[in-house]
């Protein structure tokens, strides 16, 4: 049975009418066209469909609808403010930390999560909050470079 | 040199197939210049290059530079973008048709201005002479490229170079880091549905029984689809799609397939087919010179591909024409196998590239393509999106084939090497569409008429495919190197980065070690010992230089190793020191590399492309392996019949644990850096000369493969010791 949730997306209220179950990622994706989040193992292994919840990263594929109603969703469509990137994003252009990207916003929202509660993180604890995020391509290390850098920048 | 002289060709790279100045670039009216090409983006940054080999030989600003997704319809057929011939073949091409479509636009220029072309000033596509201007802009039209590529045309000398050689960042990278939707899994077209696909268990058993009644009576679910043992559905919503896959697995029952082979190693030997002497050296005054023999034997297990994102197609039927989108690596020759296994004509299908997540060899976005037109065919027109979940991806796309090895050598008393034998045994690696004809897409092998599964092959030598590297570089007067051939293929196999050179260079590289050993040498001299060719000493000297080899201070439980290799022994030079610690784990500590790669067209992408190369080689090494019970990829989560896991817990035979390994006859020694050897040179471009060392840092063995249940994370350096 399909079922009516309200939702907040990226600081916007959203409505979306689906079985209770369906995992938040589909929701996100296909009915709030928010492509971003992308599906990798379907079992929140990859980190690839993390997104932000009440400001933790968790994957959006493990997580079903009735559980994500009424919490503060953040995916990486809206890491940045007023239409500017987020610090983190300019940071990963400016190391071109990436190869083929699909793993990338997965990367950023643990990023994010990682900096909003240490601002001014080791490479150690870069490494460490990255942990659950896969890339396979091998661009580890200018991940890494690019959260550095992007902790180096001054807080607005 | 000339590369067309030498070899009689009429053309150079993609120009072969693809002659027409008009089939690779079009300058448009405001002020931009399409670029057609048929190699595509696969996470390698390859447009982004070919744009400054455009931009540059055009001498244009990089950014009137529009390059055109590769799609059957407008692009050359440049066949696949693999074996890292993309700046080879088509920047070559490139190149070629971009000077010339310069000349002939700067001859109508002149022609309009009254002068000669000397007396032309010009400037990112403005033109100037006597007072009066025009541009390339003004002076194109579409006759003036419909002329065959003269390849007499000048080309930019490389001393005049302004874009190629310098870092250019990513065309694609904004957008993804934006979190835009850019790639296949991301399109929504009007109308689309959703599908999903079930298949046997394991193996290519055949369907026995299906009860759908339920999965069509779904809510939301459009159509269930059986041709055969090809079983799917489509629904309205991607989660409903899903659910229904779910449920049809527990609707479907299958017959029992052949129990796939537990030692795999044994298993191999056994089956080979044909035996390839594929070198052969004779020395019989260098033979008596022996005075010691050395032997011993390596595995590399079945590797997945293991994309983060599994393969994705879309496809849609519209008046009797066949459009389908996919991340394939070579769209014309996925379109001839969709022709073929649907029984439409070629031109009655267009094939459009769209990108996917990161690509090493050829993965399930082909056979995604034909799962997505079967299911579009009971659609009624609307288009078909059908993502593999994680599980259909590690089932049943190829995996990079299992190989053994063995080898011996001869030492003199001085410790040279005077005799070399290479064995090895592996299915093909090759399995792509287009080169058979039967269509190599997994669908087609399980229709209610089933196309015959055509078996893997072997590209031949000088690049090779199972033999990749198998012939050693080193200065070896007697040797033999044989290739088994194994046809039958328990497990689909296909090409995965480097193909065989992967076990090869890490058996040579870790037998070199254990040679240098035994004559009393230090593995660098030793290498240095026996390789002339200077460009390999000179990555080898670098390295170790820049490494500190010589004084590096070994302690307990800690080691450092070089390896050395030339992708395809035809192209980019590359060695490597890594510096490991084992306890109760490996752990590459650092990786440093040299590189030459000839010239280098963006230094950036170069350095993310070996970089990338290391690391996915080193997770290769110390953390994967596909593992098999008799029953398919083992796993709780995998869902045969009725849910229930495939097959019980098997025990681990002796050796059988992840990445290439050695197993022999001695003791084993010291922490030996062979876990990261294997060929990060593999990734680097054949074609560029120049030298360029990159300086890579491990600081911890990169989380790459995860707690995925298929994948079991062992140590791997290990002999079977007796």
């Amino acid at each position: 049975m399909t079922e009516r949730f309200r939702l907040s997306v990226n600081g916007v209220p959203a409505e979306v009418e689906a079985d209770s179950d369906t995992p938040l990622l589909y929701a996100l994706r296909n009915d709030l066209g928010l492509k971003g989040t992308r599906f990798g193992c379907g079992s929140g292994q990859c980190g690839a469909c993390f997104v932000l919840i009440d400001g933790h990263a968790a994957p959006s594929c493990d997580t079903p609808l009735w559980s994500a109603a009424g919490k503060r969703i953040t995916t990486v469509e809206g890491l940045g403010k007023g239409g500017s990137l987020h610090p983190l994003q300019q940071a990963f252009l400016a190391e071109q930390a990436a190869q083929c990207g699909y793993c990338i916003s997965g990367i950023l929202i643990s990023a994010a999560a990682l900096l909003a509660m240490n601002p001014r993180p080791t490479e150690s604890e870069v490494r460490a909050a990255l942990d659950r995020n896969l890339c396979r391509c091998g661009s580890h290390n200018r991940m890494v470079r690019a959260v550095l850098r992007a902790s180096a920048q001054p807080t607005s | 040199m000339n590369i067309v002289a030498d070899s009689g060709l009429k053309h150079s790279g993609s120009l072969q197939k693809n002659p027409r100045l008009s089939q690779w670039l079009r300058v448009s009216g405001d002020c931009t210049v399409s670029v057609f090409v048929g190699k595509v983006e696969i996470g390698q940054g390859i447009l982004t290059a070919l744009a400054q080999i455009a931009a540059e030989e055009l001498g244009v600003a990089p950014e009137r530079i529009h390059m055109v997704p590769a799609d059957t319809a407008v692009s050359p057929d440049e066949g696949v973008t693999s074996g890292s011939l993309s700046i080879q073949d088509s920047g070559t091409a490139l190149r070629r048709a971009c000077a010339q479509a310069r000349a002939l636009l700067l001859e109508r220029a002149a022609a309009r201005l009254r002068v000669s072309t000397g007396d032309l000033r010009v400037e990112d596509g403005a033109v100037e002479a006597a007072g009066r201007r025009t541009s390339f802009w003004e002076c194109a039209d579409d006759a003036l490229f419909d002329v065959e590529v003269d390849e007499r045309a000048a080309l930019k000398s490389p001393r005049d170079y302004r874009l190629v050689g310098k870092s250019a960042p990513r065309l694609d990278l904004p957008g993804k880091i934006a979190g835009q939707p850019r790639f296949i899994q991301d399109m929504a077209l009007p109308g689309m549905i959703y599908g999903r696909v079930v298949r046997p268990p394991y193996g290519f058993a055949a369907l026995a029984s299906l009860d759908d009644g339920k999965v069509k009576a779904m809510p939301g679910v459009v159509a269930v689809v059986c041709d055969g043992g090809f079983v799917g559905v489509i629904a309205e919503r991607e989660e409903v799609a899903i659910s229904a896959q779910r449920a049809l697995r527990r609707a479907a029952s299958w017959k029992d397939a052949a129990p796939l082979p537990q030692d795999v190693y044994a298993w191999l030997k056994e089956h080979a087919v044909e035996h390839r002497v594929i070198g052969e050296k004779a020395d019989a005054e260098a033979q008596s010179r022996a005075t010691k023999t050395l032997k011993a034997s390596y595995t590399k297990p079945y590797i997945s591909h293991a994309s983060i994102g599994p393969s994705c197609a879309i496809a849609q039927f519209q008046d009797y024409k066949l459009l389908v989108w996919s991340h394939s690596q070579g769209i014309f020759n996925l379109r001839r196998d969709l022709a073929t296994a649907l029984g439409m004509r070629e031109d009655a299908v267009v094939v459009r590239h769209k990108e996917g997540a990161g690509c090493y060899g050829h993965n399930g976005a082909d056979d995604v393509a034909l799962d997505a037109a079967l299911l579009a065919r009971a659609a009624r027109g609307r288009p078909v999106q059908v993502q593999w979940m994680r599980d259909d991806e590690f089932a049943w796309a190829p995996c990079g084939p299992a190989m053994a090895l063995t080898l011996s050598a001869s030492l003199a008393s001085d410790g040279s090497i005077v005799n070399w034998q290479h064995e090895l045994w592996s299915n093909g690696h090759s399995g792509r569409p287009g080169r058979s004809d039967s269509p190599a897409l997994v669908a087609a092998w399980h229709l209610a008429r089933p196309f015959e599964r055509p078996a893997a092959i072997n590209m031949p030598l000088p690049a090779g495919a199972a033999d990749r590297n198998a012939i050693p570089l080193y200065d070896i007067p007697s040797q033999r190197i044989v290739n088994h051939y194994v046809r039958e293929m328990p497990v689909r196999t296909s090409a995965l980065r480097s193909l065989g050179a992967y076990a090869n260079v890490f058996a040579i590289e870790s037998f070199m070690d254990e040679l240098a050993e035994a004559a009393g040498f230090d593995p660098v001299e030793y290498r240095l010992r026996h390789l002339r060719d200077p460009r390999a000493r000179a990555v080898i000297e670098s390295v170790a230089r820049r490494a500190g080899w010589r004084d590096w201070p070994p302690g307990e439980s800690r080691g450092h190793g070089i390896a050395f290799a030339k992708y395809k022994n035809l192209g980019a030079y590359c060695a490597v020191v890594a510096e490991v610690e084992v306890d109760h784990e490996v752990r590459v500590k650092r990786l440093l590399l040299a590189v030459d790669v000839g010239l280098i067209i963006n230094p950036d992408g170069v350095i993310n492309q070996i970089e990338g190369g290391a690391i996915q080689s080193t997770s290769w090494t110390l953390k994967e392996q596909v593992e098999l019970d008799e029953r398919g990829l083992r796993g709780p989560r995998r869902r045969g019949r009725a849910d229930k896991p495939a097959g019980a817990p098997q025990r681990r035979r002796r050796g059988s644990g992840p990445g290439a390994h050695r197993s022999g006859n001695r003791q084993c020694g010291r922490a030996r850096a062979g876990v990261a050897r294997a060929r990060a040179a593999a990734h680097a471009r054949a074609d560029r000369r120049g030298d360029k060392s990159v300086e890579l840092t491990v600081s911890k063995p990169p989380p790459i493969i995860p707690r995925q249940p298929r994948f079991r994370l062992r140590c791997p350096v290990r002999r079977s010791c007796g």
